[in-house]
């Protein structure tokens, strides 16, 4: 409860937690309580006396002490009227409790403690919340099931995500405080607040999708309405706090089961295999088919080419012979008889029977001794 | 000289005594309830300097920010007799300082007052509602239900509740060990199918490809075939141009190439007539004595 913890003496004594640069105290520490009103005045009295009175005891110069009283008189000065902010801040000023004015990064004057009260949030600082990651106090490990998230399919998921956001610098719609003050005086703890929106959110986003569509492509659908959803919560809270992005780091069926999603994405590969290897086998038969195809083709008109060719030259080597036999019928025909009788006879075994000498009677002819004459090489 | 200094201090420690009791500032983000002698005076809201007289008014502080309410988990049994882990948060303003001091007093007894009321709200709403409401359906209905049940048995806290949520609805340990036996029976289901798919997909191609080597061959012998009729039909077309010019002369000049032909040296034994036309000057060299010549 940072607010409640300024210098000036409010319950609970101020313990240096809270954003503010403590009223009088000098540089970014903050701590230490603010120099004392009365300690001031009893101090300036002293000097005065000391100065007044001129006694210029203790051996020290008059002049010096003044000068030193004169310096330390301004650096509390300094500290008291000015504040620094620096380029990752802005600079908030309160006076007497209520918003002032707000300061870009740079050097500024303010009124001194307790009239002034300066805060300076880092607001360019982009903030993480992570959820799923063991915190102390939180059962997250792998396989417990404080990130188990139910689907709308009854199904449960494992869901851890991070969360970016920063302070909203630019002015808020419909209201009178910009980002930084809604930040600053609306909301009591905003790191628990945009945890707990961010868990119950990604619930309600999670419970309303199917597993499959989580675990695969609906990531990025889903990061973008937790990111949606987020927002219009905060900004119904007037957290002025912007979420920047949402990120799903993981979103896996949870560990006792992922072993069978496992398994199905394997199924998925065997199947591809099996048409693999199926084409495989079509790529090695269609083709050898088609060749056997060409040659029994190529084969057959081979033969149609020998047909046509030798009956071509029969038929030209009857009409040539033809043309001749017309110029001389009788004696060409006489010619090709016993040409033919010739050839015939000149490599064949002959028996010459005379049927006048024993017409009637079949002459007995050992046909089988002939034959084994002729093969044991003898003539007949 | 010197009295007059040392009265002057006085009077100025006086001056800032004084200033330091009566006036108090409060802070854009607190509200303040002023109490005189115990007894509620003033409200305070806007922030600023504000005045009060000195040890007679003692004032309270209380935060205007949204305040964090975390209930602790419990089991809530849903309408359909589900059984269900929920654990929900709640965000407040202290909108009534008065009655905030009267009935909690202090942030930090919040969560035992309030906190209770909340979680009996969370039980009933949700008791009447299905899990599949709780999950899916009617989840921010059901919230807003409970918001607004809570902020109106709890108008005397001084408090509003600005949202509950529901941050974690999860199924107790055995309902959910239910239900990662149904997820591993539904994967082992779509592995299966998967696998016939693939198995079944590999059969269509082969049976694809047999097929289409069969045609391919059927293809190939039916082409083969009518190339080879071709083939034979043009040889009988040669055949008949050349040989129908004289059928008679084709018949003896075939007939003396297939004797030729049939019968080959060395194989064949034959009996001879003398009388043959062949030796027909054989023994007579007029021709006359034999057969007579056709």
């Amino acid at each position: 409860m940072p607010w409640s913890n300024q210098g000036g003496g409010r319950k609970g004594g101020g313990n240096g937690g809270g954003p503010w640069g403590q009223g009088g105290g000098n540089g970014p520490s903050g701590s230490g309580q603010p120099p004392d009103l009365d300690e001031i005045l009893r101090r300036g009295q002293d000097r005065v006396k000391q100065v007044i009175g001129g006694r210029g005891g203790g051996g020290v110069p008059a002049p010096f002490l003044f000068l030193l009283g004169m310096l330390a008189l301004a650096a509390i000065g300094f500290y008291g009227f000015f504040f620094r902010v620096n380029p990752d801040e802005l600079g908030i000023v309160l006076r007497f409790g209520k918003f002032d004015r707000q300061e870009p990064p740079g050097l500024h004057f303010r009124m001194p403690y307790p009239i002034e009260e300066v805060a300076t949030p880092k607001v360019t600082r982009q903030r993480k919340e992570d959820i799923g990651t063991a915190r102390s106090g939180d059962r997250a490990g792998p396989g417990s099931d404080a990130y188990l998230m139910l689907t709308a399919d009854g199904s449960v998921a494992d869901v851890r995500f991070d969360v970016f956001w920063r302070i909203k610098t630019d002015r808020v719609a419909n209201s009178e405080q910009s980002g930084v003050e809604q930040y600053l005086f609306n909301i009591q703890q905003p790191e628990t607040t945009v945890r707990e929106v961010a868990e119950s959110v990604m619930r309600e986003v999670v419970g309303k999708s199917n597993l499959q569509p989580l675990l695969t492509g609906g990531r990025q659908k889903a990061q973008d309405e937790v990111q949606q959803l987020m927002q219009s919560i905060l900004d119904s809270y007037g957290a002025g706090i912007k979420i920047d992005q949402v990120v799903l780091k993981e979103a896996d069926p949870p560990a006792q089961v992922i072993a069978s999603f496992r398994d199905v994405a394997a199924a998925g590969q065997d199947k591809e295999r099996f048409i693999k290897e199926a084409q495989t086998y079509a790529d090695q038969k269609v083709p050898v088919a088609k060749g056997d195809a060409d040659r029994i083709i190529a084969a057959a008109e081979g033969f149609r080419d020998q047909q046509v060719a030798e009956a071509t030259g029969q038929a030209a080597r009857f009409l040539k012979v033809y043309e001749e036999y017309k110029k001389a019928p009788q004696v060409t025909r006489q010619r090709l008889f016993l040409e033919m009788q010739e050839r015939v006879l000149s490599g064949t075994d002959k028996i010459i029977l005379d049927n006048k000498g024993g017409s009637g009677i079949v002459p007995y002819l050992p046909l089988d001794q002939l034959q084994k004459k002729k093969t044991d090489g003898g003539q007949p | 000289m010197r009295a007059f200094f040392a009265f002057l201090a006085t009077l100025v420690v006086l001056a800032a005594l004084a200033l330091y009791g009566s006036a108090f500032i409060v802070h854009q983000n607190e509200q303040a309830l002023v109490l005189r002698f115990g007894n509620p005076k003033q409200v305070i809201q806007t922030p600023g300097l504000h005045w009060k007289v000195p040890l007679v008014d003692t004032v309270d502080f209380f935060d205007k920010r949204i305040l964090d309410l975390d209930t602790s988990e419990q089991e809530v049994s849903a309408s359909d007799q589900q059984r269900l882990k929920v654990d929900a948060y709640a965000r407040y303003k202290i909108t009534d300082p008065l009655k905030f001091y009267q009935n909690v007093r202090y942030e930090e007894r919040v969560k035992d007052v309030v906190g209770p009321l909340i979680e009996s709200e969370i039980r009933r709403v949700l008791g009447s509602a299905t899990l599949q409401d709780v999950v899916k359906d009617k989840r921010e209905m059901l919230m807003k239900q409970i918001k607004d049940q809570v902020n109106k048995d709890g108008k005397d806290y001084g408090l509003e509740v600005v949202d509950v949520r529901i941050k974690r609805a999860n199924l107790p340990q055995e309902n959910l060990v239910k239900v990662f036996d149904r997820m591993k029976a539904d994967r082992v289901r779509e592995a299966t199918e998967l696998r016939a798919q693939g198995d079944a997909e590999k059969n269509r191609i082969q049976a694809d490809a047999d097929r289409q080597v069969t045609v391919i061959k059927a293809q190939a012998t039916q082409k083969s075939d009518q190339l080879r009729g071709d083939g034979e039909a043009n040889r009988n077309r040669i055949f008949a141009d050349a040989f129908g010019r004289d059928p008679e002369f084709f018949n003896f000049y075939r007939s003396m190439q297939a004797y030729t032909e049939t019968i080959k040296p060395g194989d064949t034994r034959m009996l001879l007539s003398p009388d043959s036309e062949f030796f027909r000057y054989f023994q007579d060299p007029s021709g006359k004595g034999s057969a007579s010549p056709r």
